[in-house]
């Protein structure tokens, strides 16, 4: 029983039944709500001050303590902005297109459990629900990129497009590889039966589902979609105000929902010694963002072919190999100890990675793929 | 409760299902198919159908309905919407006799309905139906074939000789 329903029952036995049912609801909306707003400022700290290190400069230091209050700076520049739409843009599907984009990320909070028993509702079909709640943004952002009635919008919502469809097949694989050793759909049961984190389990299964997400979530080195140097800043270009900060909001959202949901799924979420559940959870997270933002800050981007390519021979057919190892391994190995469990999958792991990364060299100037 | 819920879900489905024919702009008309599969959806879960409402978002909207709208954006001349052809009369007459029929069929068959309580979780009993012993494990290998032969089919018609 989750924190909600049993006050959802206690608030029964003095309320009326739709008021003990609808108000525990809001309460648990509004706290999580407050929970990804705050995180997504300090993830827009944490970005930039990163990025200052990485780029060998110091980043905002100067409003606040270590430049802590820079976002919201930034939150009110954009808000103050005027809100302009374009003459022949269609007005309805362009007032509509942030909305889309930015309510399917904060839907994913729902399944997200911040404690033993702080979820939202724990579905029994959880991870399902990720997927294809999140799947539901990239309507959002043809919208804005068709509404626009701008070539560089149209161009980025092509490229979106075809970006989330390849994604989402090895994303979806690497899922079930965690599905089968969980045995259960459900997030709460996903992160209690990981006594050993997923991550050292299935190390492939991780890799294949973190580059899938980060290219879902449209960051560097997948950022093609807003590509600054080619189509200026794609479905967003005819965005400002108000809008634009649904948009950014979104985008950040996005990048915590998912690195919640690898904290989740691989990294066993809020379990951990010592500490409160959420203060791990919190831990995990923020490694995880650093992570992609280390990506972001390290790697070029890639043309259209190589992401295409990467998903298509890349990704797809080590994530079908690595649900074949992880299906033969819950069939046979269960009753062995795990961790030589752990060691087949790192050789596995190796193996597939350097046989892949084959595939993909470099030389000279002109790429094989 | 769940009446009213049904109803404002009905009036949405029916609405967004007539916009899909009416609306002259493409794209808009794409839209609302997705939020025809998006209230089919909801109707799912008021059914207890939690894993199939979860399938119909993941393949209807995230998938399918993207396709669609691929096939728009490669299209051109898409504002002037769709002309109207010589075969509108004989269009009429024949979707107006499947409305009847349908219409017909709808309300002179007796549906029966089951006084089980709903099972849940879903999603163990479709999988041990579908995969279990004596389950449609034979339809989901044939459905597995076909959609390979289609896949195949495509990849042959656009390959460059």
């Amino acid at each position: 029983m989750t924190l909600l329903e049993q006050f959802q029952l206690w608030l029964g036995s003095i309320w009326p039944g739709w008021a003990a049912y609808i108000v525990p609801a809001i309460v648990g909306i509004v706290v999580v709500l407050g929970f990804v707003l705050t995180m997504v400022i300090v993830f827009i700290w944490y970005e930039r001050r990163l990025l200052g290190r990485f780029q060998v400069r110091l980043g905002p230091n100067r409003l606040g303590p270590e430049g802590i209050f820079q976002p919201i700076a930034t939150a009110v520049k954009i808000l103050l902005k005027e809100d302009i739409v374009p003459t022949k843009s269609d007005k309805v599907i362009h007032w509509l297109a942030p909305v889309i984009v930015f309510v399917p990320v904060l839907m994913i909070f729902a399944v997200v459990p911040f404690g033993e028993r702080a979820i939202l509702t724990d579905l029994n079909v959880g991870v399902v629900y990720v997927v294809a709640i999140s799947s539901i943004s990239a309507v959002g952002i043809y919208m804005a990129g068709w509404a626009s009635n701008n070539k560089y919008g149209l161009i980025s919502a092509l490229r979106a497009v075809a970006q989330m469809v390849s994604y989402e097949l090895p994303v979806v694989l690497a899922i079930l590889g965690v599905v089968l050793m969980a045995g259960s759909l459900s997030m709460t049961q996903i992160v209690a039966s990981q006594k050993i984190p997923f991550l050292l389990l299935q190390p492939l299964g991780f890799v294949i589902f973190f580059l899938g997400t980060v290219a879902e979530m449209n960051r560097s080195p997948f950022d093609l979609l807003e590509a600054d140097s080619e189509i200026v800043a794609g479905y967003h270009i005819e965005y400002s105000g108000m809008k634009f900060a649904m948009f950014y909001l979104g985008e950040y959202g996005h990048a915590l929902a998912y690195s919640c949901i690898i904290a989740t799924l691989f990294l066993s979420g809020w379990q951990g010694p010592l500490l409160p559940p959420i203060i791990w959870l919190v831990i995990k997270v923020m490694a995880v963002f650093f992570v992609i933002v280390w990506m972001r800050s390290t790697l070029p981007r890639l043309r259209v072919d190589q992401l295409m390519a990467f998903a298509w021979k890349g990704l797809l057919p080590m994530a079908i190999i690595n649900l074949f190892i992880v299906a033969a391994e819950v069939l046979w190995l269960s009753e062995i100890t795990p961790w030589l469990m752990v060691a087949v999958n790192f050789v596995f792991a190796g193996v597939l990675v350097l046989l892949w990364s084959k595939l993909f060299t470099l030389g000279g100037g002109r790429v094989e793929v | 409760m769940f009446d009213i819920v049904f109803w404002i879900l009905a009036a949405v489905t029916v609405g967004a299902a007539l916009a899909v024919v009416i609306l002259r702009d493409v794209f808009r008309a794409a839209l609302s198919l997705v939020l025809l599969f998006l209230t089919i959806a909801v109707i799912y879960i008021t059914l207890y159908a939690d894993f199939l409402a979860v399938v119909q978002i993941l393949i209807y909207v995230g998938a399918i309905s993207i396709l669609i709208i691929v096939a728009i954006m490669l299209t051109r001349e898409v504002w002037h919407g769709s002309p109207s052809g010589k075969l509108r009369i004989p269009a009429l007459v024949v979707s107006l006799l499947l409305l009847g029929t349908l219409v017909f069929t709808v309300m002179s068959t007796k549906w029966e309905t089951s006084s089980e309580p709903p099972q849940q979780p879903t999603t163990a009993a479709i999988g041990l139906s579908l995969f279990g012993e004596g389950g449609f494990i034979l339809p989901v290998e044939i459905t597995a074939v076909l959609l390979l032969a289609a896949v195949l089919g495509a990849i042959v018609l656009i390959r460059e000789k």
